[in-house]
């Protein structure tokens, strides 16, 4: 039994080079046996996709706009500003300044960087003690890992292990129960098999061993695929919510971002699952919306920083695989 | 130790179980964390489902609680707010699957014939976004966009046509959650529909259009049956899924609507399980949905089988 995800992923790790080869042939122009298009065609696409990138930034817009405007634009537009009128800093000041979200960009930070480093050495190491064809056991491991991708205890059995073992009220509750992705592991170790086997052969001739060859050939040689898989677990940690919900529900000193965006918002807007504690009352006297925009602004800026510099390694391969599974 | 690695070039080894070992044993060391995590986090909750046939009471633990057969099960099929919640995931499973589905196909093929790679980078980088958005904040968005007092009732009001609250309409719930999955995923699930056309190979267009097939008929006999065994497996992925629609999503939303429509079967198990302490109860609910939805996996996958598909895995 072979999985799609070994195959595809397989695939992927060769294919970056031939598809980049089939790119520079075509470039920019339009192959001689393609007829001209059409002037509906061209329209009816230039429309369908200028809609989809509409669709997706308007509202990163808004929101941008209205987190910047004065109470006085607010009350002009009568809710979200769509044109910036007077720009102001006022609701990030005032956001800052409160001590909720500052504990909860802390503790969000916090939990992302410990979070993403014990993921990723655990994902790392783990993919190439397993790349390695005819080592003892990798089968086995193999298969333990794979299973666990089809057969879970759920919801509630892993609730009942993470609180026996004292995880209430505990950092690492919302770290370890889901620091290692299976997946992840599979994509990892499917580019770490690919890792050229005369580099390693060579470097274990001049007497390095596993760990020495991990660290300094196949990581250097596998630069983008890291990228990417740390952003995953990264982003993975900085969303999550629902873990908060369950193991520290009640110590508002310990909520991360995103718990507060749900507070907030919810108060903001009488939204559901609303827990109304954490917030000064300051909030509701200085331009609320204004503030409710500016603390979604304030999730969304790290992922803004960091995707750039990652999302051009999504190009061609390295995600095939990723997605298939 | 370089002699014994020489053997991987060419002959098979055949080493015995004491000389692999003390060659591998760093290999097996480094496998050591992520397998200790697995085995406490996954491996030890699967005896946890003990629970499901139990009278779990939190005080006695796993090992000192009553037990009480199918009971939980029993239980749950005579709770009329079980059925509710499964009725509810497998109709918007169903919608999901009609109207998400195509989307990410139907983009990507747009996607492929616009011919400038830097606009089709920049929309690629665009539509990828979402999908790193959690769901607290997609829904925040929407809320902001269309809530009672977002941004299309602000502009409905502005023009006195009225108001109109998608957000906690049960009626269209089932149309808004898709809507905002496809706000959020369509994108992404482009990437995996765009290497399989760029695996294409080329000349099969040239040679069709040589041939006279104009775009459309190239389309249904090259692209298409290009991406047949890609969306084969998409779907056989999703079929096997049915019953997970999502859960932080409707988590966050479940109130505004109200259960009766926002509930499915995770919230089902959160809701009756933890937040009432009724651990054995919601455990039974998991352990349903997860038996059904392995039924699931092997059928669509038998089904992808008899396609002459792949699907997850091969024979």
């Amino acid at each position: 039994m072979t999985l799609a995800i070994e195959r595809a992923s397989g695939d992927a790790a060769a294919k970056p080079l031939a598809a980049q080869a089939v790119r520079k042939k075509r470039k920019y122009e339009r192959p001689v046996w393609e007829e001209p298009p059409t002037a509906v065609g061209q329209a009816a696409k230039g429309i369908t996709l200028g809609g989809v990138l509409l669709v997706m930034l308007v509202p990163l817009w808004i929101i941008v706009v209205t987190s910047l405007s004065t109470q006085a634009a607010v009350n002009r537009a009568g809710g979200l500003v769509i044109w910036p009128t007077d720009i102001t800093f006022e609701a990030y000041r005032v956001m800052l300044s409160d001590a909720t979200v500052r504990t909860a960009l802390l503790v969000s930070l916090g939990i992302t960087a410990v979070g993403t480093l014990v993921s990723m050495a655990v994902s790392v190491m783990c993919a190439y003690g397993l790349s390695r064809s005819r080592s003892l056991g990798h089968r086995f491991i193999l298969m333990l890992l794979i299973v666990t991708m089809f057969v879970n205890g759920g919801l509630i059995p892993t609730f009942l292990v993470v609180t026996g073992l004292g995880g209430y009220d505990q950092w690492w509750a919302l770290i370890l129960p889901s620091a290692v992705s299976v997946f992840n592991i599979l994509i990892l170790r499917s580019f770490y098999s690919s890792t050229s086997l005369d580099l390693i052969e060579a470097a274990r001739i001049d007497g390095a061993g596993d760990w020495r060859i991990l660290w300094s050939i196949v990581l250097p040689t596998s630069r983008a695929v890291t990228a990417v898989m740390a952003l995953f677990y990264g982003v993975g940690y900085w969303n999550s919510f629902f873990n908060v919900m369950l193991y520290m529900p009640t110590d508002s000193e310990k909520w991360p971002l995103q718990y507060v965006l749900l507070t907030y918002v919810n108060r903001g807007n009488g939204m559901p699952g609303s827990v109304n504690n954490g917030f000064g009352d300051q909030f509701s006297q200085t331009a609320p919306l204004a503030l409710q925009m500016a603390v979604v602004v304030l999730t969304l800026v790290p992922l803004l920083v960091v995707y750039p510099f990652v999302q051009k390694h999504f190009r061609t391969g390295v995600l095939t695989g990723a997605i298939k599974g | 130790m370089t002699s014994i690695r020489a053997d991987r070039a060419g002959r098979p080894a055949r080493l015995s179980w004491r000389i692999r070992l003390r060659r591998d044993r760093s290999l097996i060391l480094m496998t050591l964390p992520a397998v200790v995590l697995l085995l406490v986090f996954n491996y030890v909750p699967l005896f946890g489902l003990a629970t499901a046939f139990q009278e779990y009471d939190p005080l006695a633990g796993v090992w000192q609680s009553t037990w009480a057969g199918l009971y939980q099960f029993e239980r749950l099929l005579s709770d009329s707010l079980f059925w509710g919640a499964l009725k509810n995931t497998l109709w918007l499973s169903f919608v999901q699957l009609i109207l998400f589905f195509p989307v990410p196909i139907a983009l990507a093929l747009l996607l492929n014939t616009v011919l400038s790679e830097r606009i089709r980078n920049f929309i690629q980088s665009v539509v990828y976004l979402p999908h790193f958005f959690s769901w607290v904040l997609a829904v925040t968005i929407f809320q902001q966009m269309l809530g009672g007092a977002g941004a299309l009732n602000q502009f409905l009001r502005g023009n006195d046509i009225g108001t109109w609250d998608i957000m906690t309409n049960p009626d269209t719930f089932a149309l808004l959650v898709t809507s905002q999955v496809i706000w959020k995923e369509a994108g992404w699930g482009i990437i995996v529909f765009l290497a399989a056309l760029a695996a294409i190979n080329t000349d099969l267009y040239e040679a069709a259009a040589a041939d006279g097939a104009g775009r459309w008929r190239r389309l249904w006999h090259i692209t298409l049956p290009g991406l047949r065994s890609v969306i084969v497996l998409m779907l056989v992925l999703r079929l096997g899924n049915a019953l997970s629609v999502g859960f932080e999503q409707f988590l966050i939303q479940r109130n505004a609507v109200g259960h009766d429509t926002a509930e499915v079967l995770d919230t089902f198990s959160f809701y009756y399980g933890i937040a009432t302490g009724d651990y054995s109860y919601g455990a039974a609910a998991g352990l349903f949905k997860s038996v059904i939805s392995l039924l699931l996996i092997w059928g669509a996958n038998k089904l992808a089988h008899a396609f002459g598909e792949d699907g997850l895995y091969r024979k």
